[in-house]
């Protein structure tokens, strides 16, 4: 700034006077981790983060880091530490912790409800064991549906999701209007608020279920995991093209219900690995403005397929990379699509806000942000809880709908010790982690895979992608390309 | 401007209020409150009437005891329903409020614990007057007033004064949306901010000027130590007690090169703002006397607000571009520019004639037109 006099006849304290002194500050807590080479990444408890080099680091720390260095400033507008006499810097602090942590005080939002285990299509990687479409042994009764919905209207949350999961929920269509009904009669008296959806193949779609949902508001979420080829590799049915199917069914929920009405999420395979731009061109092409690339789940079939669906964090982290490079290169020419876990985990990176997304968060978000209601009325602390019981380890069920109240459920030692022992803030390889803000606990995974709710994270897959993901979005957020613009387009 | 009082006695009176009629048969129950202008020779004795405002020097009174006072032709604008504040002692007439403008700020208090660098009203010393002649000037203003904006001055530094005169405003003019330009450093008290948020005014806003997102940087541009630890608290406390915070970023050639460090600041630690105003600077008061120091061409930040807008615009905060001419700022800001002057000193130059937005554009500072961007020049299309 300039220091040369003043020109009018006042005269101003010029800004070396209003200079910190050096070291003149008190730190406050926070994490880091390296970057890359060169670069740390810091990070505090609201999840503010700061790029600096090592020195800058070591600076800071011993409180030698020059006031009026780019550094300083960046670090302390961020609260990693205040100077004396202020106590601003605790009190933005505060507020962004409070507001960080409000999803806890909202208490379970999703409500998974599984109408039927059914189904009609044998996804190579499927997460549920599906039984096959005649079996009619594994369909919901109106009396567990009815206590399903009680229980879901005894939490406090502002946001109520109901999703029905399956099986195809479809082929048990009247189960789903009936609770649809239901809940839409409660949701008056009680003055409250559910958005609904059914996570469904669209097969069996037809006008009078469209008609159903459109007057009921209720939307639906499908599965379309690519091109043509990839996709009936991945979701084969011995009665239709799974491929038309899906797209008819887009066709026909958008048509009938509004262009959002529907929202699809890709699985990705061994097949699907080399094939990022592909699958990418295939959502683009259907009009999609979002795609969410998920790696496979290592549940039901997708552990036994063996070799068919098998692959290596690492490989499937470079096609995320290749994906996520090529999403943004679209959108710099001009072609709007956003992946949604990059989306997710820039919500989580670069706004005050928590989010509710079940499998990042600290403590868990097993049972306290989504809970599972299976057709026999086993009420699971997750989807995922639910695919390992499928799989014979019934370890985190809750209770059973027709014998269990709700506080004996929520109050369960499974789900309360989990919730204890997940809280990233005091986990092994977590507490000292510079991601820990932005991260959370799948303790369903961890036990899944290494036999433990907590696990090791040095070997553990979920670890290992998630620093993955963490460095690579915050490169580019520092890099301050195009890139990194075109991601803050994605925050909320 | 001095005051002639026609009867040569010597008006000993307090400073006072008056609201301008020209009706000469308004209720008399009205009068006390009013001045009557004169637009000719008195033909009849009009009684009541607070005082006489006359263009015409030559009126006398005649036998009743009302003042007849020489308006001078730098105010001959005022108009039926406008408020004027009269000082007998000094001769000062001052326009308080014009009942067809949308921009009328009323200064509560000359004082203020900041002393900005570019401040466009220089604080004065502390004078109870200002606050008593808005007091009484409430009761006077139309009631269907769209908006009043309370300025200073530092109108906190009121205290349980400004709380009343909220309240007073709230119940006079109870569809009249309120604007308090303060630096919020008073609201760090609690008590004090819960007080203001128990009026429950329906349309209420606290615009609170950031300059910086470090401490030192804005306590240098107030120049006032502390100042920006008090505003923060401030406006965290406003939050808590949700009263509508708008954030104003004045852009001096001191803070234009933080403005993308300021968006990210309040897009992290005070998303609630409801709105966030990046303000041209007004070359009056301070930035006058400062003005080598204090003033930065639009076209030499252009890239640095277009940038600091686009921060809060991804958080979806709502911005607003305040004081620029379209023709300086980028066409990425325009839906953001608001017209913004006030009427009264709003104005254009020769070479805006011919400018096809002309319309939407802001203008000038009437104190702006020596002192402006270059890239003034006429557009010949729209958008």
């Amino acid at each position: 700034m300039p220091a040369s006099p003043l020109s009018g006849q006042r005269h101003f304290r010029l800004q070396d006077d209003f200079q910190p002194e050096m070291g003149m500050y008190q730190l406050l807590p926070f994490r880091f981790i390296p970057l890359d080479a060169k670069q740390y990444v810091l990070t505090n408890f609201v999840g503010e983060y700061c790029v600096v080099e090592r020195e800058s680091l070591q600076a800071l720390v011993a409180k030698t880091l020059r006031p009026g260095s780019t550094a300083y400033g960046a670090l302390k507008s961020r609260q990693f530490f205040f100077e004396a006499g202020e106590t601003s810097a605790l009190h933005l602090l505060a507020t962004k912790y409070r507001t960080k942590q409000a999803p806890l005080a909202e208490f379970t939002s999703l409500h998974m409800i599984v109408p039927t285990l059914r189904c009609n299509t044998s996804c190579i990687y499927c997460q549920v064991s599906h039984k096959s479409a005649a079996t009619a042994s594994c369909d919901m009764t109106e009396a567990t549906a009815d206590r399903a919905i009680d229980f879901m209207f005894r939490s406090p949350s502002s946001c109520l999701k109901l999703e029905f999961q399956g099986g195809e929920p479809l082929l048990n269509f009247d189960m789903v209007r009936y609770i649809v009904e239901s809940t839409r009669r409660r949701e008056e008296q009680a003055g409250r608020n559910v958005s609904i959806v059914i996570c469904s193949n669209l097969s069996l779609i037809s006008e009078p279920i469209l008609q159903f949902c459109k007057k009921n508001e209720v939307q639906f979420s499908t599965s379309l995991d690519g091109p043509r080829d990839l996709h009936n590799h991945n979701r084969p049915s011995a009665d239709f093209d799974s491929y038309d199917q899906t797209l008819i069914g887009i066709r026909r929920v958008r048509d009938a219900l509004g262009i959002s009405a529907v929202s699809a999420l890709m699985t990705t395979t061994q097949a699907s690995l080399s094939r990022p731009k592909d699958i990418v061109d295939e959502y683009v092409g259907q009009g999609f403005k979002s795609i969410f690339l998920r790696p496979i789940n290592p549940y039901g079939f997708a552990s036994k397929a063996g070799a068919m669906t098998h692959y290596s964090t690492a490989e499937w982290v470079e096609f995320y990379k290749t994906a996520l490079d090529y999403i943004i290169d679209l959108n710099i020419r001009g072609i709007r699509i956003r992946e949604e876990y990059t989306a997710l985990l820039l919500r989580r990176i670069l706004t005050p806000y928590g989010t509710g997304y079940v499998d990042l968060q600290s403590p868990a978000g097993i049972g306290i942000s989504g809970i599972l209601f299976n057709h026999d009325g086993n009420v699971y602390a997750s989807d995922e809880s639910r695919m390992l019981a499928e799989m014979g380890d019934p370890h985190f069920r809750l209770g059973n709908l027709r014998q269990d109240n709700y506080e004996d459920m929520m109050l369960s030692d499974v789900l309360v010790d989990t919730l204890k022992e997940t809280m990233t803030e005091g986990v092994p390889g977590c507490s000292d982690c510079g991601f820990q803000p932005y991260c959370g606990s799948d303790p369903v995974r961890h036990y899944r895979l290494q036999g433990d709710i907590v696990g090791f994270k040095p070997t553990s897959e979920f670890c290992e992608r998630h620093m993955a993901l963490f460095r690579h979005i915050i490169g580019i957020l520092d890099g301050g390309s195009c890139a990194s613009d075109i991601l803050k387009g994605w925050m909320y | 401007m001095l005051l002639g009082d026609r009867t040569n006695a010597k008006w000993n009176e307090a400073p006072f209020v008056v609201r301008i009629t020209t009706d000469p048969s308004r209720p008399s129950s009205l009068r006390e409150r009013e001045a009557l202008l004169l637009k000719g020779p008195i033909l009849e004795p009009l009684l009541g009437f607070k005082v006489f405002f006359s263009l015409d020097d030559s009126l006398t009174t005649s036998q009743h005891e009302t003042r007849i006072v020489a308006l001078p032709s730098t105010l001959s604008y005022v108009q039926d329903g406008d408020i004027v504040s009269v000082r007998p002692m000094s001769g000062d007439l001052r326009v308080l409020y014009r009942k067809a403008s949308k921009h009328n700020a009323l200064v509560v208090t000359p004082t203020c614990n900041n002393l900005c660098v570019m401040c466009s009203q220089p604080p004065r010393k502390a004078d109870k007057e200002a606050f008593r002649l808005v007091w009484d000037a409430i009761p006077l203003m139309d009631i269907d007033t769209p908006g009043l904006i309370l300025s200073g001055g530092e109108p906190t530094l009121l205290g349980r004064r400004l709380v009343q005169l909220i309240y007073r405003i709230k119940n006079f003019l109870p569809s009249t949306s309120l604007h308090v330009l303060t630096n919020g450093r008073q609201l760090k008290y609690l008590a004090f901010t819960q007080d203001i948020a128990e009026i429950w005014h329906p349309d209420l806003v606290f615009g609170i000027p950031l300059y910086s997102d470090l401490s030192h940087e804005h306590d240098f541009i107030v120049q006032a130590r502390g100042a920006f630890d008090e505003t923060v608290r401030g406006i965290l406390n406003a939050a808590r007690c949700s009263l509508q915070v708008e954030l104003r970023i004045v852009i001096t050639k001191l803070n234009y090169q933080w403005l993308p460090r300021i968006s990210r600041f309040i897009s992290r630690n005070f998303p609630f703002a409801c709105n966030v105003a990046f303000m041209g600077l007004e070359p009056v008061g301070l930035a006058k006397e400062n003005l080598q120091d204090v003033w930065i061409d639009p076209a030499d930040y252009g890239d640095l607000l277009f940038d600091a807008v686009r921060e809060l615009k991804w958080h979806h905060i709502r911005v607003s571009v305040y004081n620029h001419q379209l023709c300086a700022l980028s066409p990425g800001l325009w839906d953001d520019a608001r017209q913004s002057i006030s009427d009264w000193k709003n104005v254009f130059l020769p070479q805006c004639h011919d400018c096809a937005v002309r319309h939407r554009c802001c203008g000038f500072f009437a104190s702006a037109t020596e002192v402006h961007s270059r890239a003034i020049k006429p557009l010949v299309s729209c958008d």
